[in-house]
């Protein structure tokens, strides 16, 4: 077993050394991004709190997606993308260049617009991850791909088909696949970038519904543009403009009464 | 990108949302002027204006529905959320308030057409018309507190509601002292008595409005108790046959 993976496993393995609920599991603290020598993103302070779902709403090019992708450092992916200020999971800074991202990333995992199914079998989806980190006998790791596609409410749909394709799936199966392979390797937080912006609306409601089962287990951010999305699925929300984070509050509170004009006139779709 | 504060990008959504404003305003109109008529047709035991009080009533019922098709529609259809799904909210609460104002009129207006050939003691009717005048008042308030989306106009609404209240106190015990004094009267006075109550259901109304307007303009509700003005019926009751 890698080290790596003895530091994840003490996350899923022994739920009562996980914070209580009130806790702050990701705290962001005077954060700039620039792309380039565009700022993006201007000191942005924010903190998302254990086994809840923030939601990050606001117009395209607002720097929501852009602040998802700092949390996992994707952007590290890109050449001339550059993050000031603290991201801290647990009080370690993410930003630190000295942090294991390989590492980071199984702990800060995520899901995109688009599903991503690798072109391999629903089985070996889930256990190419698995792998990366851990080095399991064959019983151990069928136990660990079927609770992870059951953990993605997958595992009834796929159970008699594990050797077929992962592209053979629908596309609301093929993200609840990628949902899987994300939990597959515990991780403590999930980003969604969009997850549902090209599903229908029925795979749209399984995806929402898992991802209020997923609280109890993960912390969750989500990216939407779907504000009745954001509204239903959340517990808090960010709205962003133009790279300044507007307002924060309880869900309920920004979609019923927010503070800012701004954030009315955007959820109430005053803007033009 | 520039933001806006006035209009929706879609401007259907905004004609929806104009059309329920502007029939919720006529179900006003109507409701003030069949309080008017109703007060005026009781105090003057005029049975004609009372039969054309009755005569608006299904005109206001009929608002009341459309008001409330395009409201649900318009939650189906647009998903409104904060100050919208506010409006549309109180909307269908404020129609709802209007239509029980004018079945509250009506009711009025038909006990003024049993009572108009047999009037028994006119000063009864004078704290009645008194109590009528401020519910009203209240109602004309609250109205205009609504299409301003003045919050400090609909709380005052909201505190005066205890005068109706203490109004109604006073009517009912003079009532019963008619009653006691002369067995006659009864039949008459149990109809004001009647009227007096739904005048001060009226006044509720108002207030239920009022409550309605502070909610959709500040997005949080009154406290639950408000001041009351008079104590229950049958307390009154009780010290009155003392």
């Amino acid at each position: 077993m890698s080290e790596s993976a003895t530091v994840l496993k003490p996350v899923e393995s022994q739920p009562a050394n996980r914070p209580s609920p009130s806790d702050i599991k990701l705290s962001i603290r005077n954060l700039n991004f620039y792309y380039g020598t565009t700022k993006a993103l201007k000191n942005i302070n924010l903190e998302l709190e254990t086994n809840k779902v923030t939601a990050f709403i606001g117009p395209s090019g607002c720097g929501k997606s852009t602040l998802l992708r700092i949390l996992n450092r994707m952007y590290d992916l890109y050449p001339n993308q550059r993050a000031e200020g603290e991201v801290l999971l647990d009080g370690q800074n993410v930003l630190d260049p000295k942090l294991d991202i390989n590492l980071l990333r199984a702990r800060v995992g995520m899901v995109f617009q688009k599903p991503t199914p690798f072109p391999m079998t629903i089985y070996d989806n889930i256990a190419f991850g698995i792998r990366l980190y851990e080095k399991l006998p064959k019983s151990e790791m069928d136990g660990r791909v079927e609770a992870a596609l059951r953990g993605a409410a997958l595992w009834e749909e796929v159970k008699n088909k594990l050797n077929a394709s992962g592209l053979s799936l629908s596309g609301g199966q093929q993200q609840r696949l990628c949902i899987a392979r994300t939990v597959a390797i515990r991780p403590e937080v999930i980003l969604f970038d969009e997850p549902c912006s090209a599903l229908d609306p029925i795979s749209t409601a399984k995806i929402e519904e898992l991802i209020d089962e997923l609280k109890t287990r993960y912390t969750i951010a989500i990216v939407t543009h779907n504000m009745q999305q954001a509204a239903r699925c959340s517990d808090k929300t960010a709205f962003m403009y133009l790279g300044d984070l507007i307002e924060f509050d309880q869900t309920s509170k920004i979609f019923m009464s927010p503070e800012q004009k701004q954030t009315q006139d955007y959820i109430t779709g005053r803007f033009g | 990108m520039t933001m806006t504060t006035d209009q929706h990008t879609v401007k259907a959504y905004d004609e929806e949302l104009h059309f329920i404003g502007s029939r919720l305003a006529e179900m006003g109109g109507i409701a003030e002027k069949m309080l008017y008529d109703a007060i005026d047709a009781l105090s003057r035991l005029d049975a004609d204006l009372a039969r054309r009080t009755i005569e608006r009533d299904p005109k206001l019922d009929a608002l009341q529905r459309e008001i409330e098709e395009k409201a649900v529609l318009t939650i189906a259809r647009r998903q409104p959320m904060a100050v919208d799904l506010r409006e549309l909210v109180a909307a269908i609460h404020i129609a709802s308030d209007l239509e029980r104002v004018g079945d509250l009129c009506k009711n009025i207006a038909k006990r003024t057409t049993k009572i108009s050939g047999d009037m028994r003691v006119p000063r009864t009717l004078v704290g009645l018309k008194h109590m009528a005048d401020i519910a009203a008042i209240q109602l004309k308030n609250v109205l205009d507190a609504y299409a301003q989306k003045n919050v400090a106009a609909a709380d005052e609404v909201w505190r005066r509601d205890a005068d109706v209240d203490a109004l109604e106190d006073s009517v009912f015990r003079d009532l019963l002292t008619f009653m006691m004094e002369d067995p006659r009267n009864i039949s008459f006075c149990t109809h004001l008595l009647f009227c007096s109550k739904n005048i001060e259901r009226i006044g509720d109304h108002a207030t239920n409005i009022a409550e309605t307007v502070h909610y959709l303009v500040t997005g949080e509700p009154l406290p639950v108790e408000r001041p009351k003005g008079g104590s229950s019926g049958l307390e009154s009751q009780a010290a009155a046959a003392k």
